[in-house]
């Protein structure tokens, strides 16, 4: 399969113009400016099927057409790179290794939707990436790709690298946007989505570092050529992260469709020291965990994990083998979202703490008859009841280690002891 | 003690101010230019950013206390960040925050007596496929053992 994603970070010094113009970088950036009206652009991107790769899996194309013409008002591009989501990678190794191409993917989206400021908002942990990101921001304004009157066409365009300070709900787009107008990350209502209320109440577009990272390519090659690769409704490729218990970990990029067990057992090497699978969360941390049976015949794109009973979500694949405690697992993870969320919503602010001392107490063998209803029922009330897919996200995976592990749950209440713990 | 910005920190925040759209905008980068400037963020930090940023102290203070990386105590020289999430907790980041404690003699949310280290343990720092790790101040230490941490807290003084 030819790499689109991953196609120029093994290269020697791949973060520098020289390396990635001499890989065909900014072509595609040129093309557009030169040859191509902004809408043209957006059709482009429509035709490719480009999926966002954040997590949501919304079309590229639809939400940039989204954005009103005759707005009077400026209009914003904000690349998302917040990535947060638990056993997700892909992001910072596209920042660190291939900073142009997440740029020029911006300065595309910028360029199609006719904004003429654009932000990419970075993790504040990610100081490292913060810094190659500045730097090849320097050397492509330095080039004529980035600043006034650009490549001699009048188009102007500033793109300001802003850093987040330590908040996961940054990542949600309108959290994202609240923290970027000066605020606490706090999500708004939609509607009115961003598209037409965005940053400071103006049209705003925000796109995920590897959704953007792909659409050089897409300009550069065509929409034809990208949905050449993929299944019938999940074009071209995706990055999946994969971590825990797995031999060779790391960022993979596949073509959507392929075998998930094929993708775990040969690409990755398989389970660990010779280990058995036990189950394996395929989409980041929020999305529900399988059982090993479940993989059997399981494809990775959009939906075949969403008939499997998950979601590929961020492609964050996190592997356990048949050592690991469900309970701690799920712990963790309910450990995650009550120290996350945002505090907004009363369901999630409460109960995230309530199933996080729930599944705590399960764990230290101080479980009660009737906790995993609790839990299921607190889980239940959340869902679906707050104002960003954060209630979602911290509930699915509760209600799904207990309906998959359940007996290993009542094995902890009823010994009053975590068995499997060292 | 007046908490006031240098003339070349003053002289930055202008700059920052100016890119952004709007100025209130320019809220974080402000923010972490103040801890670079004032070691963190005191009441008296958070009043004077409130004022140079034309916005109400109780806003500001919101901001602060939402975000993790902004500090309202003094921290020591080297914050060790171990992270706990369950991709590193699947490969033994419980073990290495525990030698940790033990080496440094403090526990979490700590700081040694000579302020040479604080310890935290946080939430995914995006390093799943290379745990256990942690961080420290800007930088990202990966796959570690014991013995490793071991090296890395000596050469930190």
């Amino acid at each position: 399969m030819e790499k689109v994603l991953l196609r120029n970070v093994d290269a020697p010094e791949s973060h520098t113009l020289e390396v990635y113009r001499a890989r065909g970088g900014y072509r595609a950036w040129e093309k557009a400016l030169r040859e191509m009206a902004p809408e043209r652009v957006t059709d482009e991107v429509k035709a490719s099927n480009l999926r966002g790769r954040g997590g949501a899996g919304f079309p590229t194309g639809m939400k940039w057409g989204f954005v009103p013409k005759d707005n009077p008002k400026p209009k914003y591009v904000v690349c998302n790179a917040d990535e947060s989501e638990p056993g997700t990678f892909k992001d910072r190794l596209l920042i660190e290794k291939d900073p142009h191409a997440v740029i020029e993917g911006t300065m595309i989206a910028a360029y199609a939707i006719q904004s003429h400021t654009a932000f990419i908002y970075i993790r504040g942990e990610l100081s490292f990436g913060a810094t190659v990101l500045q730097n090849a921001l320097d050397e492509a304004e330095r080039a004529g790709y980035l600043g006034k009157n650009i490549l001699g066409t009048g188009y102007d365009l500033d793109v300001i690298l802003h850093r987040g300070a330590g908040a996961y709900i940054c990542g949600e787009e309108t959290g994202l946007l609240a923290s970027l107008e000066g605020g606490k990350g706090w999500p708004k209502v939609k509607p009115p989505f961003p598209a037409t209320h965005g940053l400071f109440g103006c049209p705003t577009v925000v796109n995920n570092v590897e959704t953007l990272a792909a659409v050089p390519w897409i300009i550069d090659r065509g929409a034809a050529q990208y949905t050449a690769l993929g299944t019938e409704k999940s074009k071209g490729t995706k990055l999946f992260s994969v971590s825990g218990h797995i031999q060779r970990p790391g960022v993979y990029e596949v073509e959507m469709g392929y075998s998930f067990k094929r993708f775990l057992e040969e690409d990755c090497g398989g389970v660990r020291n010779g280990k058995k699978l036990k189950g394996v969360i395929p989409g980041g941390a929020s999305m529900p965990v399988l059982r090993a049976e479940e993989i059997d015949g399981v494809t990775m794109d959009y939906e075949s994990f969403q008939a499997a009973g998950t979601l590929l979500g961020s492609g964050g694949v996190i592997v356990m083998d048949d050592s690991t405690c469900m309970v701690r697992a799920a712990w963790n993870i309910a450990r995650f979202f009550a120290h996350e969320s945002c505090g907004q919503c009363s369901p999630c602010r409460e109960g995230c703490h309530w199933m996080e001392k729930i599944f705590r107490r399960i764990e230290h063998g101080e479980g009660r008859a009737g906790d995993l209803d609790l839990i299921q029922s607190i889980s239940g009330n959340i869902a679906g009841n707050t104002i960003c897919p954060f209630g979602d996200a911290a509930s699915w995976p509760a209600a799904a280690f207990i309906k998959k592990y359940r007996e290993e749950f009542e094995e902890h209440i009823t010994k009053k002891k975590c068995v499997r713990m060292e | 003690m007046a908490v006031e910005f240098s003339p070349e920190a003053r002289q930055k925040f202008e700059k920052i101010v100016a890119r952004y759209p709007k100025k209130d905008g320019a809220m974080l980068p402000v923010l972490y230019l103040a801890q670079r400037e004032f070691g963190y963020l005191s009441t008296e930090a958070i009043e004077y950013v409130a004022k140079i940023m034309e916005l109400p102290a109780a806003r500001v203070y919101g901001v602060v206390t939402f975000y993790t990386m902004l500090n309202m105590k003094p921290i020591g020289r080297h914050h060790i960040q171990v992270c706990r999430t369950l991709p590193c907790a699947l490969v033994g980041a419980e073990r290495i925050a525990a030698s940790i404690k033990k080496k440094l003699g403090i526990g979490t949310g700590e700081t040694t007596a000579d302020g040479r280290f604080t310890l935290s343990e946080v939430e995914c720092l995006a390093s799943c496929g290379s745990g256990p790790m942690m961080q420290v101040n800007d930088d990202y230490y990966e796959d570690l053992t014991e013995e490793k941490v071991d090296k890395i807290l000596e050469r930190l003084k």
